[in-house]
């Protein structure tokens, strides 16, 4: 055989990949190119093989931890390997060593490994297993890498060099067979195994796929190949690491946790003092570090799966969730707007609109003033009247104006996507499960809340599943002999606490709209009034002028440097400050209430009641003022509405969303707190995952409804002559007009114009309308469709049941007829399992016989089921059937006549119509 | 890579792919078993020692402790069916009952949960005791085996007089709370 390679060319490749799958994959290549010359042609897989066993004796140390586990799991693949040859005598057998698990895989990589054998050009006989080969060629490329092998991991190489490429079909059928393996590991830990099985399929899997995926690739896509694994493996450990990363950032995730245990414990000045100190501090560490990253996709997950566990909680994720948007909004005025003004427009104190005026210097600086946001606060980046009109602002030629526009466009766009984003992925989790034919089923196995770690919520627990059994059994008792009844007694049992809740939030939610549009149209009045007032001044302000030209112009002939100080400038009333002024204190004063309303209204009477309790007359705690509950809809509302406000309000008032960050901040921990500690658990408990909807739907109108007046200002008011960064024009949305004007080509503002042209805009509309008229009907129709097979689906099983249930009676007629004759026969395990059941029914003395019989194609078709599955691992008979005592009573009949009836009755069809009536909707020992 | 200090990376790694767990649970769960023993457990976990807990100590956590199904839930993911634990099976456990669990494995191992007497069938025992349980023996027998009835009347699809793990699933997969309840957050 040929001697091309060369001990130095091997001795760099040992050099060259000592850890990397790169290092690898150029290795293959390498070695290709090599032994291409020599007429050769080996695989990648020993390539590759020899590459890790080099590899591993090399830096381990430092390797990355997955190809470290990879590569001791393989050491052990080859050891066993080792220990095969040493016993190679037998010849192929000893490669199917019996400790090997996937005996299957292994021999189809055998047979594929002897297609090789046979084509190869040296022309081994068919016992020469792929180990001696290489020694018979003498090729001392293998050669020298077994030895280096040998003596590096006292196990040899299994270096089978193949001279002919793999056909095409064993290529793809090894491709099927590792991604197939590759798909075992990825669903492995959805795999009800214990973690020790689970361990060792992994183990072998990825050995697997270690072994063959390098095998893969051929010729020229090789190289790519492995690189693409490569890249891969890369981007899965990204994931995984980003995937941490994001844990590790969401807000108030171990808080909600702990209302979702605790859930409204009132442990007020608890015991574990301490530890809720020590947790606190932890936490807030943990917010000052990560609060700026909020990942809201984590959120949406949670609420994919509908897991809104406990109502409280639920409130904490929207508001967590409302978190999210505000710190978006927040750092777009805030980044946007309010930064670039401080830092790039003129400075406080150039212009009028900028300087505090000559009447209200004495009190800027008051507190009183400050906290009304007048004074030094309303002459500060806070408000829209501070911002200049001067077009581009700074070296970086910031287009102020249009920003501040966009900004305020964008805040309302982005808010509508998010709120409809979230209500189509909620609405896509619901449907389903409104049908109620397992209503029992469903109290029994899925009532208990796992949540639940606190013995005063598991005690409300107990007794409302306790009483909603007991109200099931009652309705069904109903149902037994009304069934109308039943419908209308069921709807209002099952609906009617949400109907409530409804009722409940619809009125808040009334009187919430009454009040803001009140005030909106209180400030509508206002803006009037200022802008009444603004043509005065604007008339007083020529004259002023003149007065003041008049004055000068004797003494100084050049007009422009007459030197006033802004202060005095006499000045327009400004009403766009005037609106985010009213909004900001609403804002606050709004929080305030609600604060003081907790510290007073929650804690003081927890407090009261909790140390009065020892010295009154009647059981404070739980008689009249008791602990308060934690009133989930009214604190949802009043988060919405706040929400409104500062939708409405951020136009004009860019500081808005920032107070609002830093109230829901607050807001968080104080209500957490109170819900801990002086609040008791709901008596009556809501699924808010249900109302969730209904709450982001009420989001999105209010969201409409204070778009509005907000549009209405934005498109229909002039804006004010001297202050705000659109003073001088006759609208707000000129700007982006100018901008087009401006900083695009003519051509573009020419399309524009044409694009904005009614005769094109009123089509278009027309056609939108038109799509989502049509889409709407589309979705209608599906949802009919969804519920119809839902329909069909429902009375198919019904119908099966029934057959089954007559089958049942007929056979133990049938069965009851030919006790004495025929002799029991064991058919299989279904049977014996099945008299323990009837033994219990006869000694219950009824003569029921609805399911003590089953026909034997039925049992023995389970039978087979069974076994099919014990296959699978997943359960093992060996617990029944063996010890149980024979059958007294033989369940079995002959079969053909039971065939014939099958046939008979083509699923779905009545079987028997005139029976139909008579079934029971119960079973017959219904007392 | 020994960031955590308790794992070897590798270990973690397998962890990881195995359970339906993050790093960031999967460490706190870790810390959260050896909280139940600090004098037990080592903070090693390299040589992969042989430590079980026992179930009292399992079954003393505040998640569990007022489940009642706490025994039911730590037998069936014991080694030994007794309710004692090693750090594998604690993590199985948890890595079940989290959110990021598939509906199909959280369905399986309620079944198990359920399946008071291991016969791989719900039968009328089981569902007595679980009614009993989940009521604290408030309903009168009568009552218990009313809804027993009703129960498998309802699910059970082949007509055998009690729930195989196929009837189970058929009925539990459409129920709405299901994932929401069968759940426990670490």
């Amino acid at each position: 055989m040929p001697k091309q390679e060369k001990p130095n060319d091997i001795e760099e490749n040992v050099g060259s990949d000592v850890d990397s799958e790169e290092g690898s994959a150029a290795e293959n290549e390498e070695n290709v190119k090599v032994t291409d010359k020599g007429g050769k042609r080996s695989t990648p897989r020993t390539r590759r093989g020899h590459a890790r066993v080099r590899a591993r004796c090399g830096g381990e140390e430092d390797e990355d931890d997955e190809d470290g586990t990879r590569r001791a799991g393989h050491r052990r693949h080859r050891n066993r390997r080792g220990r095969g040859r040493a016993a190679r005598n037998e010849g192929s057998d000893s490669e199917g060593d019996p400790t090997r698990k996937n005996q299957a895989n292994e021999k189809s990589k055998e047979d594929y490994e002897e297609e090789y054998e046979k084509g190869g050009k040296s022309g081994k006989g068919k016992d020469k297993k792929q180990d001696k080969k290489p020694d018979k060629k003498g090729k001392k490329e293998n050669a020298n890498k077994k030895k280096k092998d040998k003596k590096k991991s006292g196990s040899g190489s299994d270096s089978d060099s193949e001279e002919e490429p793999i056909t095409e079909e064993e290529l793809a059928k090894l491709k099927e067979e590792v991604e197939e393996k590759k798909k075992l590991i990825a669903t492995l830990r959805n795999k009800p195994w214990k973690m020790k099985k689970k361990l060792s399929v992994l183990k072998e899997a990825q050995l697997f796929v270690e072994k063959f995926e390098g095998a893969l690739g051929k010729g020229k896509g090789k190289k790519f190949y492995a690189y693409k694994v490569m890249m891969t493996k890369k981007w899965m450990k990204f994931q995984r690491d980003f995937e941490n990363f994001k844990t590790a950032c969401i807000p108030w995730e171990m808080k909600i946790k702990e209302i979702e245990r605790l859930c409204g414990k009132h442990t007020l000045l608890g015991l574990d003092k301490e530890n809720r100190f020590i947790a606190l501090l932890k936490f807030m560490l943990c917010m000052t570090i990560c609060m700026p990253m909020h990942s809201m996709t984590r959120l949406w997950m949670q609420e994919k799966m509908g897991h809104f566990g406990s109502s409280v909680a639920s409130y904490f994720i929207f508001l967590r969730w409302m978190y999210g948007i505000n710190m978006i909004l927040f750092g777009l005025t805030f980044g946007l707007v309010m930064v670039p003004e401080a830092l790039m427009g003129k400075p406080y104190g150039s212009l009028p609109r900028k300087t505090v005026p000559r009447a209200e210097e004495a009190s800027a600086m008051n507190f009183a003033t400050l906290w009304d946001f007048s004074g030094f606060a309303q002459y500060s980046v806070l408000f829209y009247g501070y911002y200049n009109n001067q077009r581009t602002i700074g070296w970086l030629k910031f287009r102020m104006p249009l920003s501040y526009f966009l900004v305020g466009v964008g805040t309302i766009g982005y808010s509508f996507m998010i709120v409809i984003r979230t209500m189509a992925r909620n609405a896509n989790d619901d449907g389903g499960g409104d049908d109620t034919s397992f209503n029992f089923s469903w109290k029994m196995f899925t009532s208990w809340d796992y949540l639940i770690g606190n013995p005063e919520t598991a005690d409300n627990k107990f007794a409302s599943i306790t009483t909603s059994f007991k109200v099931n059994m009652v309705m069904s008792l109903l149902g037994m002999f009304c069934p109308t009844l039943f419908d209308v007694i069921s709807s209002l049992e099952n609906y009617h606490p949400r109907i409530a809740l409804r009722w409940q939030l619809g009125r808040i939610f009334a009187l919430f709209l009454g009040n803001l549009y009140t005030f909106i149209i209180a400030l509508m009045d206002e803006i009037n009034l200022k802008l009444e007032e603004e043509k005065i001044v604007k008339y007083n302000m020529t004259i002023w002028e003149a007065s003041l030209y008049n004055g000068t112009i004797p003494e100084n002939s050049t007009a422009p440097p007459i030197q006033v100080d802004p202060a005095d400038v006499p000045r327009g009333p400004c009403w766009e400050t005037m609106v985010g002024q009213e909004f900001v204190r609403l804002t606050v004063s709004d929080t305030m209430t609600t604060y003081i309303t907790i510290l007073i209204g929650d804690f003081l009477r927890a407090v009261f009641v909790r140390f009065f309790n020892y010295c009154w007359c009647w059981d404070l705690e739980y008689g009249f003022p008791s602990y308060s509950e934690f009133d989930i809809s009214g604190n949802v509302l009043g988060l919405i509405f706040n929400q409104g406000m500062i939708w409405m309000g951020s136009f004009y008032a860019p500081c808005l969303p920032a107070i609002n960050v830093f109230r829901l901040h607050t807001s968080m921990y104080l209500q957490c707190w109170a819900v801990m500690c002086c609040n008791v658990p709901q008596e009556r408990v809501f699924k808010a995952s249900r109302s969730n909807n209904f709450y982001m739907a009420m989001l999105l109108f209010i969201l409409f409804l204070s778009t509005l007046p907000a549009v209405y200002t934005i498109v229909s008011i002039p804006p004010s002559f001297d202050c705000g960064p659109f003073s001088g024009k006759t609208r707000m949305f000129e700007v982006i007009s100018e901008t087009l004007e401006h900083d695009f080509p003519s051509w573009f503002g020419k399309v524009f114009g044409y694009a904005s042209n009614p005769g094109l805009v009123l089509p278009f509309i027309l056609l939108m309308v038109l799509s989502i008229y049509y889409l709407n009907a589309t979705s209608k129709s599906y949802k009919e469709a969804n519920l119809e097979l839902k329909k069909k689906l429902q009375s198919q099983a019904e119908e099966n049941k029934r057959r089954n249930k007559q089958k049942a009676q007929k056979s133990n007629e049938q069965d009851e007829n030919s006790f004495e004759t025929e002799p029991p026969q064991q058919t299989g395990g279904k049977q014996d399992e099945s008299t323990p059941n009837q033994d219990k029914k006869k000694g219950q003395g009824g003569n029921e016989v609805k399911r003590t019989g089953q026909p034997q194609e039925a049992s023995s078709s389970q039978a087979l089921q069974h076994a099919g599955l014990d296959l699978n691992g997943h359960y093992l008979p060996q617990s029944r059937g063996g010890n149980l005592p024979p059958p007294s009573i033989a369940v079995t009949r002959p079969p053909a006549p039971r065939g014939y009836g099958m046939l008979g009755y083509p699923p779905g069809n009545t079987c028997f119509p005139g029976m139909q009536p008579g079934m029971p909707r119960g079973p017959p020992s219904y007392r | 890579m020994k960031g955590f200090g308790f794992f070897t990376s590798s270990n973690r790694l397998f962890f990881l792919i195995l359970s339906c767990t993050d790093n960031y649970r999967l460490c706190i769960l870790f810390y959260r078993y050896r909280d139940l023993a600090p004098q037990l457990v080592p903070l090693d976990y390299t040589h992969k020692p042989d430590v079980t807990l026992p179930y009292e100590l399992i079954g003393s956590m505040p998640e569990l402790k007022d489940n009642p199904f706490r025994q039911r839930i730590a037998e069936v993911f014991s080694e030994d069916g007794d309710g004692n634990m090693t750090l594998d099976n604690f993590l199985d456990m948890f890595s079940v009952l989290s959110e990021m669990a598939p509906r199909d494995l959280k369905a399986y191992y309620a079944f198990k949960i359920y399946d008071f007497n291991n016969d791989d069938y719900i039968c009328k025992s089981d569902l007595e005791k679980t009614v009993n349980k989940l009521t604290r023996n408030e309903l009168t027998p009568e009552e218990v085996s009313l809804v027993c009835e009703k129960v498998i009347y309802e699910a059970d699809a082949d007509n055998d007089g009690k729930l195989s793990l196929e009837d189970f699933q058929h009925m539990i997969i459409r129920a709405p709370d299901f994932l929401s309840t069968f759940h426990i957050r670490i």
